[in-house]
C-alpha cells in the first residue's frame, strides 16, 4: 500500500462539477431575486438567467447521467453502511479530539460514506424534486389553461422554493466541509488539477504506471 | 374674436355660467392644424369624391335635416344603416341579462342619467333635436350627419331644449354656421370630431372615462403612440373599424380577451382589439423576455402594461363627486368655484352649484380585476340593500378559471347620488327642462328626484336620500411607447399593483410563508451549525495543542 498522487477528476468531471458549480449559483441568486428575496437584478434579468442557467443545467446532467452510466462512475454513488458509523462519530466528535478522518480515498472509492449517501440524496431527490418542478413550471403556458391551473402552479412553486433552500443549506455544508481536515486550499486544488492522493494496493500502482503513465504523478 | 370676447364677458358675468362654459368647450371641432398628413381611417381612406363639386350641396340649408337630406339623396342606403347604430339607438340589450343599457336607459355616477334630461343630454346624441319621448327614431332626416364629418371646425351644437332661464347663455352670442360650406367640407371623422362627444363624457373634459381627454386631439408620442401625429396618426375609426355605420369595440360587450388575433385582409373588421393587428404573440425578438410576456398575453390585457396610468397629458379626470353638497347658493344664485389647476395649466371646477363637489386627478394608477367583457348593471329598476354601499353601477365580471377573462386595468369612479330610500333603488333626477322641478334652476333636489321618476312612471317612495356609489371604466385608450410599459415589478412585488387580484400564482407576490420560514430556518441553522462547529473545532485544537505541550513538558 503507498500513498500516490492519481487523477481521479477526469477533464470532464472538473467541468461538470465546475460548470455546477456556476450554472447553481447564479440559479439560486435569480431564483431568490424572483422570489423576491434579494434585489440584485431586475426581474426581467432574474427570469433570463434563471431561465437559460436552467436549460444549460439540464443540458448538462444529460451528459452527466451519460457519462456517469457510461464509464461506470455511478458506482461511485453507491451508498454503503461500512464506516459510515466511523465518519459521522469523526465529525461529531473525533474531529475535536485532534483525531485524523477514519476515511481513505481509494481509487475505486473516492467519496467517504457520508459523502455517498449526501451526494446520493442530492441527486436522487433534491435535484429531480428542483428540475422537475422548474420544468413543469417553466411550461405553465401549456398547461395553464387546464381547469384549476393557478392553484396547482402555486403548489409547483412552493416545491420548487422548498427545494432551492435544501440546495442552498447542501451547498453551504458542502463549501464548509472543504475547510475541515486539510486547508481549503488543498482541498480545492484536486478539483483544477485532477490529482488527489490516494492510498493504492500494489496491483493499482502497477497498473497505472503501466498502462495510464499520465495518471499518476 | 368679436364674439368669442362678448361670449367670455357673459361667461364671467353670470353666475350660472358653469354649466355652459363646459358643455360649450367640446364645440367647435377644429380640424389638426398644420397636419400634412391625414389622419389614418382604417380601411377607408376616403378622397373619391370632392363635396364641394356636388349640386345638392350648393345650399343654402335653413336647417341641419336639409343637410341629411341632401347627404342621403347619394347615400341612399346609409339612413337605413345608420338607425341601427348606437349612435342613434342610445340602446343596448344586452343578450345575457335582457336588460336594457345604453345611455337612453342607464344610471351614471356623473350627472346621473341622459334620461329623461335628453333636453340637454342628446346634444351628443347624433340627430337633431331629441327633447322628450315624442322623437321619432324612424326619420332619417333627424341623423345628424355633420357633426362627425364637419371637417371646417365650424359646426357646433346647442341643447335641443332651451332649459330653465338661467341657461340661456348657453344660445346667445353663437357664430352663425354656413351649413353648405360645412356641407361641401365634410370627409372621415378626425379624432376631434369624434372627441367632441367622446372626450367631453361626464360633462366635461376627460370628466368620464380618464382615458379620453382632449389631449388625445394633438397628442405627443408619449401620450398615445397610435394617435400622435409623431406616432401613427390614427383616427379612432383606424381602430374602431366601421362597417355600415356600425363601429368596432362596444362598451357593452367587450371582448377582453381576443384568441382571434390579426386577420388578414379581406378577413374579419369587427373588433377594436390590440390583437386584431399585434397578434396574440406581439413580443417578437424571441428572447426569453419576449417569450414569457408573450405567455402574459392569455392572462393580462395589454393595455394593463402598456397604459402605466391615465388621465395623463395635462388633463385631468373627476374620481370622486359628491351630489350632497349641490344646490347651495348666494345670494339665491347658483356658483362655482375653482381650485384645480390641472397639468396644462387649466383651472377646473371643484364645487357647482348644480352638481356638487368634484375631487380631480392626473397620471393616475388604475385599479386592476379580471374582467371577462361583461359588466353588471345596476339600473333604475334594480333593488339593492343600503348595507352593501357603495353600490357598483357597473360591477365588472370574470375571473381567472372562466378563460374569457384576463386582467384589465379601470378607473373607479366614486360618488354620493341620490337614491329611493324607501325603496332602495337609484333614481332618475330631472336636472334640464324648462319647468320649476329642474334641479338646474330651482335647486330641489326631492323635486327633481319625485319628478323624474314619475315622468317615467317609476316606483317613488317619496323619501330620497344620498349614497355612495362607484363606477367601472375600462382603460384601453392613451397606450404609451413601448419603453414607457410597466417593468416587471411593478406587479412581482409584494406591494404591487396587482396586490389585490386573486386567481393567480405571481412570483415575487405569492409565497407560503411557512416554507420561507422554515427554509431561513435552514438556512441559518445551517450557516450557524457550521460556524459553531468551526469555533468548537478552534476551541478544541488549542486545548489538545495545550495538553500536547503539557506531555511533552512532563517528558522532560
Amino acid at each position: 500500500m503507498s500513498i500516490r498522487s492519481v487523477l481521479i477528476y477526469t477533464i470532464f468531471e472538473r467541468f461538470w462539477h465546475w460548470a455546477q458549480v456556476t450554472l447553481i449559483l447564479t440559479m439560486l441568486i435569480s431564483g431568490f431575486a424572483i422570489h423576491g428575496i434579494n434585489q440584485w437584478m431586475s426581474f426581467d434579468e432574474a427570469v433570463t438567467l434563471h431561465t437559460l442557467a436552467a436549460l444549460a443545467l439540464l443540458t448538462l446532467w444529460v451528459l452527466a447521467t451519460f457519462w456517469l452510466f457510461t464509464t461506470g462512475n455511478w458506482k461511485h454513488y453507491l451508498p454503503t453502511a461500512a464506516g459510515l458509523g466511523q465518519v459521522v462519530r469523526f465529525y461529531s466528535y473525533g474531529i475535536f479530539k485532534g483525531e485524523r478522518h477514519p476515511y481513505r480515498k481509494a481509487y475505486w472509492r473516492k467519496h467517504n460514506p457520508l459523502q455517498a449517501i449526501a451526494y446520493l440524496l442530492l441527486k436522487s431527490i433534491l435535484f429531480p424534486l428542483i428540475w422537475v418542478s422548474g420544468i413543469v413550471y417553466l411550461f405553465y403556458f401549456a398547461w395553464g389553461d387546464t381547469p384549476g391551473a393557478a392553484v396547482w402552479l402555486g403548489r409547483v412553486a412552493l416545491i420548487h422554493t422548498a427545494t432551492a433552500y435544501a440546495i442552498l443549506a447542501f451547498v453551504i455544508v458542502h463549501v464548509y466541509m472543504l475547510t475541515i481536515g486539510h486547508s481549503f486550499v488543498e482541498h480545492v486544488t484536486p478539483m483544477l488539477t485532477g490529482f488527489d492522493e490516494v492510498e493504492l494496493n500494489a496491483e493499482e500502482e502497477a497498473y497505472l504506471i503501466k498502462d495510464e503513465p499520465n495518471h499518476i504523478r | 374674436m368679436h364674439t368669442l370676447s362678448g361670449i367670455r364677458v357673459i361667461l364671467t358675468l353670470m353666475l350660472l355660467t358653469a354649466l355652459p362654459a363646459q358643455a360649450r368647450s367640446n364645440w367647435p371641432t377644429p380640424p389638426i392644424e398644420g397636419d400634412a398628413a391625414a389622419q389614418v381611417s382604417g380601411p377607408l381612406t376616403g378622397g373619391s369624391a370632392d363635396h364641394s363639386k356636388f349640386e345638392a350641396l350648393k345650399g343654402p340649408f335653413a336647417d341641419g335635416p336639409e343637410v341629411t337630406k341632401a347627404c342621403l339623396s347619394c347615400h341612399t342606403e346609409s339612413g337605413k344603416h345608420f338607425l341601427k347604430n348606437i349612435h342613434w339607438t342610445w340602446e343596448y340589450t344586452s343578450p345575457e341579462t335582457g336588460q336594457k343599457l345604453g345611455k337612453k336607459h342607464l344610471i351614471n355616477n356623473f350627472c346621473t342619467n341622459a334620461r329623461g334630461n335628453e333636453g340637454m343630454c342628446a346634444q351628443c346624441h347624433a340627430g337633431y333635436g331629441w327633447k322628450d319621448e315624442t322623437f321619432d327614431f324612424t326619420n332619417q332626416d333627424n341623423i345628424d350627419c355633420l357633426v362627425c364629418h364637419d371637417h371646417t371646425g365650424t359646426y357646433y351644437k346647442t341643447p335641443n331644449s332651451k332649459g330653465n332661464k338661467a341657461c340661456t347663455v348657453m344660445f346667445e352670442g353663437l357664430p352663425a354656421m354656413d351649413l353648405a360650406k360645412i356641407a361641401q367640407s365634410v370627409q372621415l371623422p378626425e379624432r376631434a370630431n369624434c372627441g367632441a362627444c367622446h372626450f367631453n363624457g361626464g360633462g366635461g373634459d376627460n370628466v368620464k372615462h380618464g382615458d379620453l381627454s382632449s389631449a388625445l386631439k394633438h397628442p405627443p408620442r408619449d401620450l398615445d403612440v397610435h394617435m400622435s401625429p409623431n406616432g401613427q396618426n390614427f383616427a379612432c375609426t383606424a381602430c374602431h373599424v366601421t362597417r355600415h355605420h356600425i363601429w368596432a369595440g362596444s362598451r357593452y360587450d367587450v371582448i377582453a380577451k381576443d384568441t382571434a388575433g390579426a386577420g388578414r385582409p379581406g378577413q374579419r373588421r369587427d373588433v377594436a382589439t390590440c390583437e386584431s393587428c399585434h397578434t396574440d404573440a406581439p413580443h417578437q425578438s424571441g428572447s426569453v423576455e419576449h417569450r414569457k410576456l408573450n405567455h402574459h398575453v392569455a392572462s393580462v390585457a395589454c393595455q394593463t402594461c402598456h397604459i402605466p396610468r391615465f388621465a395623463r397629458g395635462g388633463v385631468a379626470t373627476i374620481m370622486d363627486w359628491d351630489w350632497r353638497t349641490a344646490g347651495k347658493t348666494k345670494n339665491g344664485e347658483g356658483y362655482h368655484e375653482h381650485g384645480y389647476t390641472q397639468g396644462n395649466g387649466e383651472e377646473r371646477y371643484t364645487y357647482k352649484s348644480i352638481k356638487g363637489t368634484f375631487t380631480y386627478d392626473e397620471n393616475v394608477i388604475p385599479t386592476y380585476g379580471w374582467f371577462n367583457g361583461q359588466m353588471r348593471y345596476t339600473t333604475v329598476d334594480t333593488h339593492f340593500d343600503v348595507k352593501d354601499e357603495p353600490i357598483p353601477i357597473n360591477a365588472y365580471l370574470g375571473s381567472r378559471a372562466d378563460g374569457r377573462s384576463r386582467i384589465w386595468p379601470f378607473k373607479r369612479m366614486h360618488t354620493w347620488q341620490p337614491f329611493d330610500m324607501g325603496n332602495g333603488t337609484l333614481v332618475y333626477t330631472h336636472l334640464w327642462g324648462e319647468d320649476t322641478d329642474a334641479f338646474w334652476g330651482n335647486y330641489d333636489m326631492g323635486k327633481a328626484v319625485a319628478r323624474g321618476m314619475k315622468e317615467f312612471n317609476l316606483p317613488y317612495s317619496g323619501e330620497f336620500g344620498y349614497l355612495q356609489t362607484v363606477s367601472y371604466w375600462p382603460i384601453t385608450h392613451m397606450v404609451a411607447p413601448k419603453e414607457d410599459a410597466l417593468g416587471c415589478r411593478e406587479c412581482h412585488a409584494t406591494e404591487g399593483r396587482l396586490s389585490s387580484v386573486s386567481g393567480v400564482y405571481l412570483p415575487g407576490r405569492d409565497r407560503n410563508r411557512w416554507v420561507d420560514l422554515a427554509g431561513m430556518i435552514l438556512i441559518f441553522g445551517t450557516l450557524g451549525g457550521s460556524l459553531s462547529h468551526a469555533a468548537m473545532r478552534g476551541v478544541s485544537r488549542f486545548k489538545n495543542r495545550r495538553q500536547a505541550n503539557q506531555d511533552h513538558t512532563g517528558d522532560n
